[in-house]
């Protein structure tokens, strides 16, 4: 934690006035960042009626599994396999495509390298929400409408996530990969055996970033298919609050089917915070 | 043996490439392309719109949604008034509550800052399906928020429901006009399809439920770069205006927010352009009702296309609101382009500290790093 680093100013005294403002406005804005997710959480073990009627009571009354067995019976579980089939194959693709061309723009001299770079830079302003027709129109010529191809292949490549590898494999010293090309190995053995197990770090942002990207994506997946064995867990999930599921407003189903889909980015938060950081604050376009 | 440069590799430079070009070539700038030739064509939607069948009409679907009067243009004009309220009301409140939390969490006395710093940015992470779920809960009519708010004698709204519009609301309540016989001027003065008393209706509560929940969700993201440029703060500056007796608040306004003003600018900048592409809340919450109060651009231009099937208009749409934003950053980078050569000086300083400190390996390294990507990535 490098905000450990003390750098309070000589003789700034912090009173305990101040001390206590501080508290409580934590404290407030604590409850109001938490709550919804308690609120969740408790109301997913609710019956629809305890959830209309009590929202705000704090516990289940009856407690009961209800929403959980019929999701079960539902696609819901269809749903969330697709789901992981998606964001494991967009995420292996990603990480080895963005640092294959990364490394290119960082390291390989070769004619029209900076040409490429420049219309990587004019592709990542281009908003990715006028493209979702754009998209569509593309899959459907290409006859890929409603297939798996067209749920993974448009996302394996993310001109952010290549921006990212070239700024990383700038700053990796040239020797060490001159000391492999004196040894005899060529650009590929010098990309796989040497540059990439340093660039570990980088690798993890990246791979974050895409679980996190395609996990969330829900554009993407509204144009891809009508099919709904096709869905993943949040095309699925924001056809519930049109009565998908025959759940209507069956608020546990809801609360329960959302929380299912949080565990998996709650557990990977938790353990690559630190990489979050960084990812934040360059998907931080989406709204 | 060895060549002059051994780096220069054209082959390997372009097949490490090629992956990268065939993804990016043939769904972002072939589709993009091909949605242009949609947006001036007629084609319907069957077949493929290069076939014989389909024929150029010029620019009359752009025609259509802004030089003439229609249903078409009526839609666009209220997706815009929405939409232009929306950016007004999250930018500065997201702005000011993430400087806010950002403050808050970096009090050295503080215990536990990492809980409410992962606290707050939470949301962020999850997706905008399942917050919207939750807070459709959170929101309804006999829901959490109404039942507090009934707590202290406040009848709350039916949020979703309520298309009313909160700027004739307030105008109601003290006395400026009345919801019910709107003053004649702004009802019979129509400008481009809508009444002056459409225009400034403010946002619908259904949209200021939405805005307080993108508030919400995305404070967490713009708290975090505010922290790691609060934390590369000079001391020694803010020691020096203590010495000459400024007060905490002045410290604040004097020291700390011209250091933080690249930062602010990036949020601001940042923030224009998500709130414009506003599009997952429409589609699971509202879908753009009640009464096409939380239509936006986006959700329309998807509305149009998929729901009616007019791709050529749903396109023009999609390319009109990628001009509001060109246009919008440009002109935000205009208005900063002079002090572009000072965040650059600082920015390269802060480079050199870092690698001084152990290089970008450290958390202030790496959101150093992340600072750099997103200011070259809109530049």
């Amino acid at each position: 934690m490098s905000d450990s680093i003390d750098t309070k100013a000589v003789g700034d005294k912090d009173t305990s006035a101040k001390k206590m403002v501080v508290y409580a406005l934590l404290v407030i804005f604590a409850l109001i960042y938490i709550l919804p997710f308690i609120i969740q959480l408790v109301t997913a073990f609710k019956t629809n009626s305890d959830a209309v009627n009590n929202p705000l009571s704090f516990i289940p009354d009856p407690f009961t599994t209800a929403a959980w067995a019929r999701l079960l019976e539902t696609q819901f579980p269809l749903w969330f396999t697709n789901s992981v089939i998606v964001t494991l194959f967009v995420t292996v693709c990603r990480v080895l495509f963005c640092s294959m061309a990364g490394y290119a723009l960082a390291r390989l001299k070769f004619y029209g390298r900076d040409t490429v770079f420049v219309l990587l830079l004019a592709i990542m302003s281009v908003p990715g929400i006028v493209l979702l027709i754009p998209k569509f129109l593309v899959l459907n010529s290409l006859g890929m409408y409603n297939t798996y191809a067209a749920l993974i292949l448009p996302l394996v490549v993310d001109a952010a996530g290549v921006f990212i590898m070239k700024q990383f494999f700038e700053q990796i010293p040239p020797s060490i990969e001159e000391a492999a090309r004196i040894d005899g190995a060529g650009p590929f053995r010098t990309f796989w055996s040497v540059v990439l197990p340093m660039a570990r770090p980088a690798l993890i942002t990246i791979t974050i970033l895409s679980f996190q990207g395609s996990w969330n994506e829900l554009g993407h997946f509204i144009i891809a298919t009508n099919d709904s064995g096709l869905y993943t867990l949040t095309r699925g999930l924001a056809s519930l609050t049109s009565g998908g599921l025959g759940s209507g407003r069956q608020y546990p189903i809801t609360m329960m089917a959302g929380l299912l889909m949080t565990i998996p980015t709650a557990l990977v938060f938790v353990l690559f915070q630190r990489y979050f950081t960084q990812g934040a604050n360059v998907g931080a376009e989406k709204g | 043996m060895r060549r002059r440069d051994p780096q220069r590799q054209p082959v390997a430079g372009w097949l490490f490439l090629t992956p990268m070009l065939v993804i990016l070539g043939l769904f972002l700038v072939a589709p993009i392309f091909m949605a242009l030739w949609v947006s001036v064509s007629d084609w319907t939607g069957r077949g493929s719109p290069f076939s014989g069948d389909v024929n150029f009409v010029g620019l009359a679907h752009y025609d259509q949604l802004l030089a003439t009067e229609g249903l078409a243009r009526q839609d666009f004009m209220l997706s815009l008034r929405n939409t232009f309220y929306y950016v007004l009301g999250v930018v500065p409140v997201q702005t000011v509550l993430a400087l806010l939390l950002a403050v808050i969490v970096n009090q050295k006395f503080l215990r536990g800052r990492t809980f409410f710093r992962t606290a707050f940015y939470f949301p962020s992470v999850v997706s905008s399906v399942a917050i919207s779920l939750v807070f459709l809960f959170l929101f309804a009519g006999t829901g959490a928020v109404n039942r507090f708010l009934s707590a202290f004698g406040i009848q709350g709204p039916n949020w979703f429901n309520d298309s009313r519009g909160v700027l004739h609301i307030v105008g109601d309540w003290i006395g400026l006009w009345s919801t019910s016989a709107p003053p004649g001027w702004l009802a019979d003065t129509r400008v481009l399809n809508l009444s002056l008393w459409q225009w400034f209706s403010g946002p619908s509560v259904a949209m200021s439920a939405i805005m307080l929940q993108v508030i919400w969700t995305t404070a967490g993201t713009f708290m975090l770069m505010f922290l790691a440029a609060l934390q590369d703060l000079p001391a020694e500056v803010d020691e020096a205006a203590m010495v000459d007796g400024a007060n905490k608040w002045q410290r604040f306004m004097n020291v700390t927010v011209p250091h933080l003003r690249p930062t602010i600018l990036l949020v601001v900048t940042l923030g224009v352009i998500g709130t414009w592409q506003v599009f997952d809340q429409m589609y699971v919450m509202t879908q753009g009702g009640p009464s096409k109060t939380t239509l936006t651009p986006a959700y329309l231009s998807f509305e149009q296309a998929f729901t009616n099937l007019n791709f050529p208009r749903g396109a023009a749409i999609a390319f009109l609101l990628f001009l509001i934003i060109f246009v919008l950053t440009q002109l935000q980078r205009w208005i900063l382009r002079d002090k572009d050569a000072i965040a650059q000086r600082r920015a390269e300083r802060r480079q050199r500290r870092d690698r001084r400190r152990g290089g970008p390996n450290t958390p202030a390294g790496e959101a150093a790093i992340a600072r750099t990507t997103v200011t070259e990535a809109q530049s």
